[in-house]
Parts: C-alpha cells; sequence; structure tokens
C-alpha cells in the first residue's frame, strides 16, 4: 500500500550551539547544549570533555526539564505569614541585598560567630570559603559532613587521596575492581564507562554491598554484606594477606611508615614515633646496625623487632603492630563471618585472588622514571588491583577507621598509584595528612576581621582544636572540638539544632544555599522543622533570620524569611576550579567553567554573583578595594578571571598570563574565559607519562607539582599506615598535654582514636535495642537528591518509593509486594509500602533516597505519589545519639570526623493497620509560584507541530 | 493492511549488551530528549506535575530480578522496537502510516497519515509502541532516522540518541544484516539473541547475555599454622629481610 513517504533526514539539530558544564549530579561533565530559537533543543555530552568523554546518563540528558521546571524561583522574595507558611512578597533585588547587607552588616560590626554560613552541594567552595572567611564567622562549611567526609579524611590521612574526587581506578590496566558500598551514584559518568571498560577486557568486577543493584547487579562476584560491617569484612582480608605472607614488603619499606619505630613504654609519649633531634621518626637501620633517619633513602629499615633507644624506651616498628592487630584472631574469616555474613570461604578466595593478581600478574610499563631520591627506574611495576568506596562505608560511625582499613589492604598489596592501581588525581597527593589547618578558635573571631586563614583543615594533634577558652566548640556544628576533633568537612547536620538549642550558642542568622535541610537532608526532620520554627518567651524565633538561596521551590524555601533566588545551571556563571574540588582526570590537570548558554526568564541571579555583591555591600575586604568601589564589578566573570589567591594562582588555571600562554601559574589574562569558551568551557594540562604513576614519590612529579602551585612540599607523601595525630588525641584523652578533653569525652577519644584502623559496631546498634534489621538508603542512577522530582521525565520513571525487603523477611511477617508495614526506630515511624526482593542483604531494608516529597513543594500537586506514597527514612534517623556515659547526648555522627551516620540505622518491621503515607505533614503554602502545566508537549514548536 | 518489502538492503538495528547495562536510563531520557523535538515531535506528557505523569516513551529501561531456586540476578532490560523483518505492527495498519523501509529496515510510523486506531500497539508483542494521547498518533523509535543521516552533525554522531549516551558502551548500533559488521561480529561472539524468537517477527535488534561471571583465580596452596603465636613468628621471621628503600 503507498510508497514511502519522504521524509526529511538532515534537518539541522538546532541554530547555536554552546558546551558549558552539566550540573544535574555532582560529577560535572561536558555538554553540549543545543538552542533553537533560544530555547533548548538538546544537550548531549561534550566528546572532548576529560570526566564524560562524550557519554551523559540519565540525569545529564534530562536537563531540558530541570532548565523549565515549574518549581524555579521566579524573584527575591520576603517572607510576610509564620515560616512554614508559604507565605511570600516578591521585592526588588536592592530590596533583598540592603535587607540581607543590614542583618549581616551588624553581625560583623559585633560579633561575626552569630552568623552560620553553610552552603550544601556548592561547587563554588573556593568563593563560599573565601568569603566567609572574610566575613570573620568560625561558622562554615558545606554538606561533606553529611556526604563523604569520612572517605576524603580517612584517605587524605592515610595516603594523602581519597576515592572518587581524588582518585580514579586505573580503569586502561586494572585486572580486579573491588567497589564498596558504591551504589548508583558518586561518580556517575566516570564509573559507567569504567565499568564498560573492565567488562570489554575480562576484568573482575567485586562489588560489596548490602543491595544487588545498579553497579553491584553487573559485578562478577556480588558480596552482600551486611552494613556497618565492612570493617571486619576488610580485616579478614588482611588478615588473609598477613597469613600467607602475600604482602609487598618493599612497596611498604619505600613507601609507607611501616619500619618507623613506636614508643611503646606509658607515658606523654606512648603510641608516638621516636623522633630524632630534627624530629625525624626513627627506624633501626639494618645496614648499619643503629637507628636511622625514617625518611633517608639510603637504608634498610627493620620491620621487625624491639629496640630500645638511648634513653631507655623501648619502640618497635609500625609492621609488627599491624601485624600483631590483623593477625589476632578477632580478623580471622571464621571470626568475622557470622557478623558480615559473608562465609569465611569466601572471603579465603577473595583475599587469595587478590595476592593472585596483586603478586603474579603484575603489569610492567616500560616506562622510566625517577625517585623522590633521585634514583632512576628503567621500569614501573604495577599490581593490578583497585578500589572504590563510597556512602556505604562513609555513612556509618565507624565510617573513618574501615575507610583507613580499605586503604591499608590497598598499600599491603602496593596497588597506590601503580599501573592498574587506584591513581590519584591531581592535585592529590598531598602530604598525610595535608598542611592545611583549620581556622576559627575563639579567639581568633573578632569584629570586622576576617579569620586568619581557612575554615576547614586538617588536625595534626589537640593543638589545632577550635575551642573556646573553657575548651568547649567554638564552631556552631562542634566541628573541630572533642566532639568531632578531625571533622574536615564540617557538620552541617548539625547546625540548625544546635542554633534552636542555642548548644553551644545562639546565632542571629542563619544563611544556606542548596541544601534541602527542611527535609531529605536533614536527619531526624520532624525535630528540626521543630528547630526552624520554635520560639523564644518573646515570641520571636530562637533562629531569629533565615536566608535562603536556591533555585527550586524545595521544601526548605517557605521556612526561609528572605529568598535569594538563584538561576538554573544553564543561565550561570560558575567555575569548577582547583583550590576547590578539581574535575582532574589521573593524567590530567584539569578545571572548567559554566557560562549562561540562555538567560533567565525570571529575575534571578547565581547565587555567587549575590555574593560578591553581598560582600561588597558589608564592605569585606577581598570584595571592595580600598576606595569603598566593588573589586570585581563585572561580578561573578570579573573574580573568576581576576582574582588572585597567591600571586599568580587564581580560580582558574588555564590559559594564564597576560598572553594566556601559562598554565596554572600566571598573571591574570583578561581574555581567559574566551579560551574557555573557544575550548568548551574547560581546561586541561596534561601530565607527562614519567609523571603519571607513584606521584607521591615521583621526582619529577613532585617538582612539577611545586612549579603549576599544586603541591606545597617537594618531600615525598610517605603513606600513613599508623596515624600519628590519632594516637595524639588518644593521649590528651589518656592524661597528657596542655589541652585535654573534658571528662565526659575521655573515653569515647581512648576507644576509637587507634592510630592503626580496627572495627568497631556502630554506636545506633550498641545503644538500642530490639530493632532487628539495618536500614539504608541509595540514590536512582537518575536523580540526583531532591532535585530529580521536579523534572518531569525522570519523575516518570520514579515518582514513588517502596522499602525493598528480603523475601525471608516479607515471608516472616507475612507480606506481599505493595503491603504496608509500619517502620519504626527509637526515634519514630514510617508507613510505607514493600516490595520482596532476593539481592538484599536478609539483616537489611532499603529504599530510594529523596523520592518522598512534602506537598506544596517542588511545583508537584499535592495528589503527587512523592507525597502520598513516597516516604523519607530521614524521619527515623536522630540527629542525637541516645544518652551514653555521662549523660551526654554525642551527634549521631563519626567520633573522629563527624560524619553524619545515617547508614547506621536500626528499624523493626510489621505488618501497618491502613494505608497511606505516614508521617503526612501538612501542605506547605506556595502561593508565590505559577501553577504546574497540566501537559507537556515540549519540542512540538521544534517541528511546527503546536 | 499494509505490505512489507520483499527484503531490505541493509537491517540497521541496536545490538544490546546485558552483561553491561546498569539500568541509568540515559538511553531512556537521551531518546526523549531528542524525539520529542525530532521526527516524532511532541512526546506528549501527560499531567506531568501531578498524581499519575505519563507520557510517550520510545524507550525504557525495566529492572527485576530472575530467580531460580539458590540463584538470582537482577536484570536491567532495555526495551524499545526491534525493527522486526516481518513487523505485524505493520501488516497489521490500515492506512499504510506504519511501514519498514526498503533501504534500511527501519519501521516508521508517518504521523500525517496515522489515525491513531491502535491496531499497531495491540499487533506488538513486544509493547514497543506507545500512543500520543494528546498528539493523536502513534510513536515509537525510529533508530533516530533524523540523526543517522544527517548530513548537518558530524560524522560520528550520526547514531541514535541512546548510543550516543550511554555510558557504559552497552548500546551498539549498525547493519545486521551485514555479517562482518561489528555488531554482527558482537552478536556472533557473544552468542547474541532474539527476545521472543518464537513468535517468528524476526525482530533485528539483539540481545547479548550476560557473560559468565569471571572464574576465580588460581590460588597458591597454603599451610596454615598452627596458633596466632606461631604465625606471627613465622611472618616476622619472613618479613625479617634485607629491604632497601
Amino acid at each position: 500500500m503507498g510508497v514511502q513517504p519522504d521524509i526529511e533526514l538532515s534537518r539541522p539539530v538546532g541554530d547555536t550551539l554552546r558546551k558549558t558544564t552539566c550540573y544535574m549530579c555532582a560529577c560535572r561533565c561536558g555538554i553540549d547544549v543545543h538552542l533553537k530559537d533560544g530555547k533548548v533543543r538538546y544537550i548531549e555530552g561534550n566528546r572532548d570533555h576529560p570526566v564524560n568523554k562524550g557519554v551523559l546518563c540519565g540525569k545529564g540528558s534530562a536537563g531540558i526539564m530541570q532548565h523549565y521546571s515549574p518549581a524555579r524561583l521566579r524573584a527575591p522574595l520576603k517572607r510576610v505569614g509564620p515560616r512554614g507558611s508559604g507565605q511570600f512578597k516578591e521585592i526588588s533585588w536592592d530590596e533583598a541585598l540592603d535587607t540581607a547587607a543590614d542583618w549581616l552588616g551588624q553581625i560583623r560590626r559585633t560579633d561575626p560567630k552569630r552568623l552560620a554560613f553553610f552552603t550544601g552541594r556548592d561547587q563554588s567552595q573556593s568563593l563560599t570559603g573565601l568569603w566567609a572567611m572574610q566575613f570573620g564567622t568560625p561558622n562554615f562549611a558545606a554538606h561533606g559532613g553529611f556526604c563523604s567526609v569520612n572517605m576524603a579524611a580517612g584517605g587524605l590521612y592515610t595516603f594523602g587521596g581519597a576515592f572518587w574526587e581524588f582518585g580514579d581506578p586505573d580503569w586502561e590496566l586494572t585486572k580486579y575492581f573491588m567497589l564498596f558500598g558504591v551504589a548508583e551514584d558518586h561518580a556517575s559518568n566516570p564509573i559507567k564507562i569504567g565499568i564498560g571498560k573492565l567488562k570489554e577486557r575480562g576484568a573482575k568486577i567485586v562489588s560489596v554491598n548490602p543491595v544487588r543493584t545498579g553497579y553491584n547487579a553487573v559485578a562478577d562476584e556480588w558480596v552482600g554484606i551486611r552494613p556497618g560491617t565492612d570493617g571486619l569484612f576488610v580485616g579478614a582480608l588482611i588478615y588473609e594477606l598477613f597469613r600467607t605472607e602475600q604482602i609487598d614488603l618493599d612497596y611498604l619499606v619505600r613507601y609507607t611508615n611501616a619500619p618507623w619505630l613506636v614508643v611503646q613504654d606509658e607515658g606523654a609519649t606512648q603510641g608516638l614515633f621516636a623522633r630524632d633531634e630534627a624530629g625525624n621518626p626513627m627506624v633501626w637501620d639494618k645496614r648499619t646496625g643503629a637507628f636511622g633517619n625514617g625518611r633517608a633513602a639510603e637504608i634498610q629499615p627493620a620491620l621487625t623487632g624491639s629496640y630500645t633507644l638511648p634513653d631507655g624506651r623501648t619502640v618497635r616498628p609500625v609492621f609488627e603492630l599491624m601485624a600483631e592487630r590483623y593477625l589476632s584472631v578477632d580478623y580471622s574469616p571464621e571470626t568475622v563471618a557470622e557478623r558480615t555474613g559473608v562465609p569465611a570461604d569466601q572471603m579465603r578466595r577473595i583475599a587469595a585472588e587478590l595476592a593472585h593478581v596483586a603478586f603474579r600478574e603484575e603489569i610492567v610499563l616500560d616506562r622510566p622514571w625517577t625517585d623522590w631520591a633521585g634514583r632512576r627506574h628503567d621500569k614501573m611495576i604495577g599490581r593490578p588491583i583497585s578500589m572504590h568506596a563510597m556512602r556505604g562505608i562513609s555513612a556509618h560511625s565507624n565510617g573513618f577507621q574501615t575507610c583507613r582499613m580499605i586503604h591499608i589492604l590497598q598499600i599491603l598489596l602496593g596497588s597506590i598509584d601503580c599501573p592498574g592501581g587506584f591513581r590519584y588525581k591531581p592535585p592529590y597527593p598531598k602530604q598525610t595528612p595535608p598542611n592545611l589547618l583549620p581556622h576559627g578558635a575563639a579567639g581568633d573571631i573578632k569584629p570586622e576581621m576576617p579569620l586568619g586563614g581557612p575554615h576547614l583543615g586538617f588536625p595534626h594533634g589537640p593543638e589545632h582544636l577550635l575551642l573556646t577558652d573553657e575548651g568547649g566548640p567554638s564552631r556552631l556544628d562542634k566541628g573541630f572540638s572533642w566532639d568531632a576533633p578531625m571533622s574536615a568537612h564540617g557538620l552541617m547536620h548539625m547546625v540548625i539544632n544546635n542554633a534552636a538549642k542555642k548548644d553551644p550558642y545562639g546565632i542571629d542568622v542563619l544563611f544556606m544555599y542548596m541544601a534541602n535541610m527542611a527535609w531529605n537532608s536533614s536527619m531526624n526532620v520532624p525535630g528540626t522543622l521543630d528547630a526552624l520554627t520554635a520560639k523564644d518567651e518573646n515570641g520571636e524565633y530562637k533562629i531569629p533570620r533565615i536566608i535562603y538561596s536556591d533555585a527550586y521551590y524545595s521544601e526548605t524555601v517557605p521556612f526561609a524569611d528572605l529568598i535569594l533566588p538563584d538561576t538554573t545551571y544553564l543561565e550561570r556563571w560558575d567555575c569548577i576550579s582547583l583550590l576547590d574540588r578539581p574535575i582532574s582526570e589521573p593524567d590530567l590537570v584539569a578545571d572548567s567553567i559554566r557560562h549562561p548558554v540562555v538567560e533567565p526568564d525570571r529575575d534571578v541571579r547565581g547565587f555567587q554573583e549575590v555574593l560578591i555583591d553581598l560582600g561588597h555591600r558589608i564592605r569585606l575586604p577581598a570584595f571592595t578595594n580600598e576606595d569603598g568601589s566593588p573589586k570585581y564589578p563585572g561580578g561573578y566573570p570579573d573574580y573568576m578571571v581576576n582574582h588572585q589567591r597567591k600571586p599568580g594562582i587564581g580560580p582558574l588555571a588555564g590559559w594564564r598570563g597576560e598572553d594566556g600562554s601559562a598554565s596554572a601559574v600566571g598573571a591574570p589574562n583578561p581574555d581567559q574565559l574566551q579560551r574557555y569558551l573557544d575550548n568548551g568551557s574547560f581546561f586541561g594540562l596534561p601530565i607527562a607519562p614519567e609523571h603519571s604513576y607513584f606521584r607521591h614519590a615521583n621526582r619529577g612529579y613532585l617538582d612539577w607539582g611545586i612549579e603549576k602551585g599544586i603541591r606545597m612540599s617537594a618531600d615525598p607523601t610517605i603513606f600513613q599506615l599508623y596515624s600519628e595525630p590519632l594516637q595524639k588525641f588518644r593521649l590528651a584523652a589518656l592524661g597528657h598535654g596542655p589541652k585535654q578533653p573534658p571528662d565526659t569525652h575521655r573515653k569515647r577519644i581512648v576507644d576509637h582514636f587507634d592510630p592503626l584502623p580496627f572495627w568497631y559496631p556502630p554506636f545506633e546498634e550498641q545503644m538500642v535495642e530490639g530493632f532487628p534489621l539495618h536500614a539504608i538508603t541509595q540514590r536512582p542512577m537518575h536523580m540526583y537528591h531532591s532535585w530529580g522530582s521536579q523534572n518531569a521525565w525522570l519523575r516518570q520513571i520514579t515518582a514513588a518509593n517502596r522499602l525493598y525487603i528480603h523475601t525471608s523477611v516479607g515471608q516472616g511477617i507475612g507480606i506481599e509486594d505493595d503491603d504496608w508495614v509500619w517502620l519504626t526506630s527509637h526515634l519514630g515511624r514510617v508507613r510505607c509500602q514493600v516490595r520482596l526482593m532476593d539481592g538484599v542483604n536478609p539483616h537489611t531494608v532499603w529504599t530510594w533516597n529523596a523520592i518522598g516529597k512534602r506537598r506544596g513543594a517542588w511545583g508537584l500537586d499535592d495528589d503527587a505519589p512523592e507525597s502520598n506514597e513516597g516516604f523519607l527514612l530521614n524521619h527515623l534517623i536522630s540527629e542525637l545519639l541516645p544518652k551514653g556515659g555521662g549523660g551526654y547526648r554525642y551527634s549521631n555522627s563519626d567520633p573522629i570526623t563527624g560524619q553524619a551516620a545515617w547508614f547506621d540505622l536500626r528499624v523493626k518491621i510489621e505488618k501497618a493497620d491502613g494505608t497511606g503515607t505516614e508521617p503526612l505533614f501538612e501542605p506547605l503554602g506556595n502561593d508565590s509560584q505559577p501553577p504546574a502545566p497540566e501537559k507537556l508537549a515540549y519540542g512540538a514548536k521544534f517541528r511546527d507541530r503546536t | 493492511m499494509t505490505s512489507l518489502p520483499n527484503s531490505t538492503e541493509r537491517k540497521l538495528g541496536l545490538v544490546i549488551d546485558l552483561d553491561i547495562c546498569v539500568g541509568c536510563h540515559a538511553c531512556v531520557t537521551s531518546c526523549k530528549e531528542w524525539n520529542t523535538g525530532g521526527y516524532s515531535a511532541p512526546l506528549s506528557d501527560h499531567d506531568p506535575y501531578g498524581a499519575d505523569p505519563s507520557g510517550a516513551w520510545l524507550n525504557r529501561v525495566h529492572s527485576f530480578e530472575v530467580t531460580d531456586g539458590d540463584w538470582s540476578r537482577t536484570v536491567h532490560f532495555p526495551r524499545s522496537c526491534l525493527h522486526c523483518e516481518e513487523p505485524a505492527c505493520v501488516t497489521v495498519c490500515p492506512t499504510g502510516a506504519s511501514y519498514k523501509r526498503v533501504e534500511d529496515g527501519i519501521v516508521l510510523v508517518n504521523p500525517d497519515t496515522c489515525i491513531g486506531c491502535k491496531l499497531c500497539s495491540w499487533a506488538c508483542p513486544y509493547g514497543a509502541r506507545e500512543y500520543d494521547y494528546d498528539h493523536g498518533v502513534m510513536k515509537k523509535c525510529t533508530l533516530c532516522v533524523d540523526r543517522i543521516y544527517n548530513e548537518t552533525i558530524p560524522e560520528e554522531d550520526r547514531i541514535p540518541a541512546c548510543v550516543r549516551a550511554c555510558p557504559t558502551g552497552a548500546r551498539a548500533f549498525g547493519d545486521l544484516g551485514d555479517p562482518d559488521s561489528d555488531v554482527s561480529q558482537s552478536v556472533e561472539e557473544r552468542g547474541g539473541f532474539n527476545l521472543l524468537e518464537e513468535f517468528g517477527y524476526k525482530p533485528v535488534n539483539k540481545y547479548l547475555p550476560p557473560r559468565k561471571p569471571v572464574e576465580p583465580l588460581p590460588q597458591a596452596a597454603e599451610e596454615a599454622p598452627a596458633n596466632t603465636g606461631s604465625r606471627l613468628e613465622k611472618l616476622f621471621a619472613w618479613a625479617d629481610r634485607a629491604l632497601s628503600r
């Protein structure tokens, strides 16, 4: 019937192509945005981009619907009803900025710490941190405290790098890849590309995860471990390596502190390294039969033995202490099998496989290089084992020590920054720990004075804590206090509740950016809402003023007093800086920008633009010239080009110098942004092949790093199997030194600040009884925290979440798919629907994170499934632990880093009476937002089918 | 009734690797965004912010568990038109709006002559056709016919949007009628299979089954010492050798 119609096969995609950086999650992939008649026609991956190399995930490919979301804020808003009512009045930017400047200026003139500035999923922390430093408040951090600080700190204290942003598996060469606790995010495209490569080459993938979905579903071997026991599992692997004597001793001697001598005698130096007069750690040098300098090159240090120092103290090498720790029966596969749920045979086999690949399938590259001591090597020899770990390790109260234990495993196998191993991404490695100290001790906070340095850093001991004169916390979130001494990312999760309780003190303004703290980013949502709306005896809010900036009408917006509406990611300038969270790849130093590919059609401004403006209005020195004029009249792009952190070093590393010929270090180049635009909005500086491995000890790389301003020290990075800073805190808790913890805190610090990683049960399960199941969450691959539900396409994929439970658990209480259950923790209960599955640890239930929404938010109708079937586990997670010894309630966090322990949750499950999501909060008012459309025919205009 | 060509010059189609697909939905949303402004524009969405959001999609991914006794696996299964050699969706079309192209075998719907009777979606055993309630016509995978021959885009991008986006490389595009093509070769090597072969529609698209898991590696025989004390002594003796830095 009929002839084939002629169809148009070569219609141009659009009329304009612009290249920028995605923001649909935290990967920061390069995107090609095709525009037609000023509208976004199509977004695809930038083939030249180092992060995604052309591909684009399900979120990035749905960016159009994010950009045109009906939940976008439209203009600055001033609250006119009670908090939570959503009653706002639109105001001008001038009024908004004057109001904010008035509030903030008063604080800065009197007591800067009464501002708490926390910036959520901030990708501009080098700017926001500078702003907070200039303001002079100690109360600044982003969302790392409830995300990944255990991973960052665990890695940086151990080997000067970390998983995800600071390193990557050697996807091209690795033969055995272990994935610990990595759900469907962190990272997106890079891991997907990598898994594709490994599959192609037939490399083995082992996933250690209570849930078998996503990446874990395609692994060759799934280890359905019980949550919070990864430290035992890894301990058993280490036990096996020690037992079978399959450890890279040469690597340990060359690159680690395994031979360094540790003082054994009780007293103020117990557990510290023996040091010579110059402060160098000491070793026993077999070549000379005497003590030697542990940092020297030409030594033969002993890994075993007991030695007596001239002053009579006994010392033993780290290696011996480690062997004793991990060869103890506590870590034998038989001992840990029941608790982890992993059979002993399986652990022994995996350990044997690791050893086999590391030592019998080594990779030899004919690539000469020079080590830190100037010795030339003909070849690069690699142990092709790589690992990656994320949320499932980090969100437990034992996450720091567990993360360190994974790194110990990597190091024992000799697989850090070698061919086929785990590779640093520049500017990593840093020193261990990095030479970056936290700032904001009480004595350093003065009216109208900037802080002396950055807020966040890496304490080397009690002397670097941020305390009041009385020894209490200087920061509102109690970061860098005895509650969380090494909280390198702060504790954003504690800010709202601490502020409302005025513990340790009250504040005047809470200023937040891009974190949904009144909903899915907080533990204990009901308690957090109480804190946001609590009033004092005078009828004033206990948190007197809240300023919030976001692009969308989230659950948090109605609780703020002043809204500074942000742009979408396609409307803004941004700079993904090496000073912040770089996008480097192992062989490439890289950074990137965003630029407005479409102009906003609303009265909104990029937050960074606003911050620079505000900074000038309150006369922060970094944003104000001496004559009082603004330092960056051109706003954020002006800052990106002309700000210099140190002479020659600015936010962007590419095309520096007056003519653009310098990389990394050079004078500001007025043409810099154009050069970025011409290059697809990113810059990459390749690493020379001879510098591409062993960078912790590669002379050429270390020197090059200094030249390029990405390394502070020409000394090698020495892996800290034994972490002395931890012992310094412990000694303080044992009664040594001028700075000691209060008595309530001593035992906790002695117990957990072990310089050698160890496993302990997560706190919640130590303190509550009657909750037999673990409850965890993961994020679907097509969603990024709360953002995805406003996206008309993504919510068609997931508009409601179920509680996934093991088939045996469902059968045990007589329930089937879609039945309603009560899930109860020591804090509260939620009613939700279940789905039965086999690919989950039988002692674990889980759900998709942040799908549950509160009615009134995100441009969704009140009858949306997100609100009526969707639910959050956050309602069950306490922000505080139950009262422990001494009656003090600690944050529900890792005792070392303050990382929020939201995977520690324990629950019980029972069949529910009735249906419908509980708790069901009252709808938020949203009168300031336009109604959402009832149907979409996006793209019809591109084909004239209107 | 609409007739089929006796044969097609090429058999363009997709090969989807179930061993690699992690269920990320990149192929799903990239398909939607390309096609809602492409040949099939628009792919309407009904109640997009309400109680029952639904829209026309040309490609979906289903994730489910396959269990057989003690063995089980999570499968991510992308599903779109398979561009069958003998597609019932075409032969059943009363207006000729559905047709199979002679030059490449792509099954298309002509939106100008589709009357929205839905017979084709009843005929398709794969559920690959979706009715666009707002536009009133049937929508289906076009294999991005407006990309693969498009002279205005770079040659390397002349592939379907789903293949262009897929982060793991689980999707490949090519001529399955040419035994020497990369896609035919991978089907040959990996035992690619037809979906619902027994129905006899001869799908052009192929699925590659999960590979066998990488086998455990050879292991050295070991002797476990009797107790921790001697184990440590043995280890220390082993480690107690001259190791130069």
